[in-house]
């Protein structure tokens, strides 16, 4: 397996985020965590390459102990993930092109002009080519996405992290992000991991769906067993019900939206 | 009563405790910074560009407040001094003001709002907009990219700023002698070089050196712990601002009480 992560458990003070969470993503598939907000999807995949420690657990990225590693090696595994960030964090100093550049040019062998040439390719892929003067300031939300997308993929990554990748895009340009996901696995081979609370989206690209509640992995299914689930907790986020979620009465009993646990 | 002085106690134990955290952080940086200096690869293509922002772009605040303060030295000298003391002190007074505290103190301190509170702006956007995260899944290494070449090229203009500074100070100060007070060149040159040592332009350097790497540091350390939006940036930038003000008197002192 690529991607393992075993009872993983995170605090940030007294409040506890992940609480014991397990999954696993197979090589060459694009599996999709689903939650609602703040029910620490991102937490996760900040895990996933390194940028936080899990306080118990493990972390295996090919076969690799990603907590155990120092600098240098988490610097060496991270030039075989790509991460697309949620509001895709693009230097907004430099160009688009330099952007897509940047993790290129800490890569051995890689001239001025081998970079340019790939950061063409990587902007034509996601459908941004020609606007690689552009500043990020100059680009709409989806632009910004793809171009995030175009950074991400300029190493030929391994795996492929996507973190809200179609949050607050319109109909349309979500699903052109759907279709450069499934793209980046059907042409490219990359393992994707895809946290989302966009259910139209995570039906659309993911091979596996796995539902973070509570801290933990209440559900694992593909997405025909995610639709035919009857875990009213999985029923309740995908039909956007939160009599079913967080149990009938909710409103009542004082329930913090995104921070209660039914257990699993 | 009891229970108000058990207040007032846990609340000067926290705040000494996150004192002691915050200076056991500042501890670890610098020290990940020290080690970060490896990556030549990473922040030498950097420097450059940081010395023109760090240093060539403050040069004429810096030099317009030693103007001022070159003026105001002399004409304050010559008051002081009329009618007590020879007036050619008014040269001497200038000249030692200028390089042992004023040219260096006042600049740092100016630049320790223009750059301090730039540099920690500038990285609490990157950091709340997750553009520090982003460096590192790109494999760079933050400190390298973000804090050497910052501190780095402090460190090599502030002592030219300073001693900038401390020149046209000076040559101001003159001016004003010759314009306002009825003094000869020769009488302000010989005031100036009465007490004039080599070994305080040297003070003076140390001072500045120490100086830029506290500003930047502080900058770097509040902009890299930036939290919670533009509130967190607007915060950070002010504290930068206030703890290297601060930090800037707490040297100034040291240096004097150690290598004068």
């Amino acid at each position: 397996m690529s991607i393992q992560l075993v009872d993983v458990e995170k605090a940030f003070g007294p409040k506890e985020v992940l609480r014991g969470f397990t999954m696993r993503v197979e090589d060459g598939e694009t599996a999709a965590i689903v939650g609602p907000s703040g029910s620490g999807k991102s937490v996760l995949l900040k895990h996933v390459v390194g940028l936080l420690r899990p306080d118990a657990g493990s972390v295996v990225v090919d076969g690799t102990s990603v907590p155990e590693l120092n600098r240098h090696g988490l610097a060496q595994l991270r030039q075989r993930i790509g991460y697309v960030f949620q509001f895709a964090a693009l230097f907004d100093s430099m160009t688009i092109a330099e952007n897509v550049g940047m993790g290129l040019r800490r890569m051995p062998g890689w001239d001025r002009l081998r970079i340019a040439k790939r950061v063409e390719e990587c902007l034509a892929l996601v459908e941004l080519a020609g606007m690689g003067d552009r500043y990020p300031a100059q680009l709409s939300g989806g632009q910004r996405k793809r171009a995030g997308l175009a950074r991400a993929i300029a190493p030929s990554p391994k795996y492929l992290l996507y973190d809200e990748p179609t949050t607050g895009l319109d109909p349309v340009t979500t699903s052109v992000i759907d279709r450069l996901i499934l793209r980046m696995r059907d042409e490219l081979g990359v393992t994707g991991l895809v946290v989302t609370h966009d259910m139209t989206s995570a039906f659309r690209v993911a091979d596996r769906i796995t539902l973070l509640h509570g801290g933990r992995a209440r559900f694992t299914g593909t997405p025909s067993e995610v639709r035919a689930a009857s875990d009213p907790v999985l029923r309740g986020f995908v039909e956007g019900d939160p009599d079913l979620y967080y149990g009938v009465g909710w409103q009542n009993e004082g329930i913090n939206v995104g921070g209660h646990d039914h257990g699993a | 009563m009891l229970e108000r002085v058990s207040g007032a106690l846990a609340l000067v134990g926290g705040r000494t405790i996150t004192a002691l955290q915050g200076m056991g952080q500042a501890w670890a940086l610098l020290m990940a910074s020290a080690a970060s200096l490896r990556n030549a690869d990473v922040w030498l293509p950097h420097l450059l560009p940081q010395m023109a922002r760090i240093g060539v772009a403050s040069v004429p605040i810096a030099l317009f407040i030693a103007t001022f303060t070159g003026i105001v030295m002399s004409l304050q000298a010559s008051y002081t001094l009329t009618g007590t003391i020879p007036v050619y002190f008014v040269g001497t007074l200038v000249g030692k003001t200028m390089i042992l505290e004023l040219g260096p103190v006042l600049t740092a301190l100016t630049l320790a709002g223009r750059v301090g509170a730039n540099i920690s702006a500038e990285l609490g956007t990157m950091r709340v907009t997750e553009q520090v995260d982003a460096l590192e899944t790109l494999a760079y290494d933050p400190l390298a990219y973000l804090v050497v070449p910052r501190v780095l090229a402090a460190i090599l203009m502030f002592p030219i700023v300073v001693l900038l500074a401390i020149a046209l100070g000076i040559g101001s100060g003159w001016i004003t002698a010759l314009q306002l007070l009825d003094m000869s060149s020769p009488e302000f040159v010989k005031g100036l070089r009465l007490f004039f040592l080599p070994w305080d332009v040297w003070f003076a350097v140390i001072k500045s050196v120490s100086f830029g790497a506290v500003v930047t540091g502080v900058g770097c350390y509040f902009g890299l712990r930036t939290e919670r939006g533009a509130e967190g940036v607007g915060r950070s930038a002010t504290r930068t601002v206030v703890v290297a003000s601060m930090l800037i008197l707490c040297l100034d002192a040291f240096w004097a009480a150690t290598l004068l």
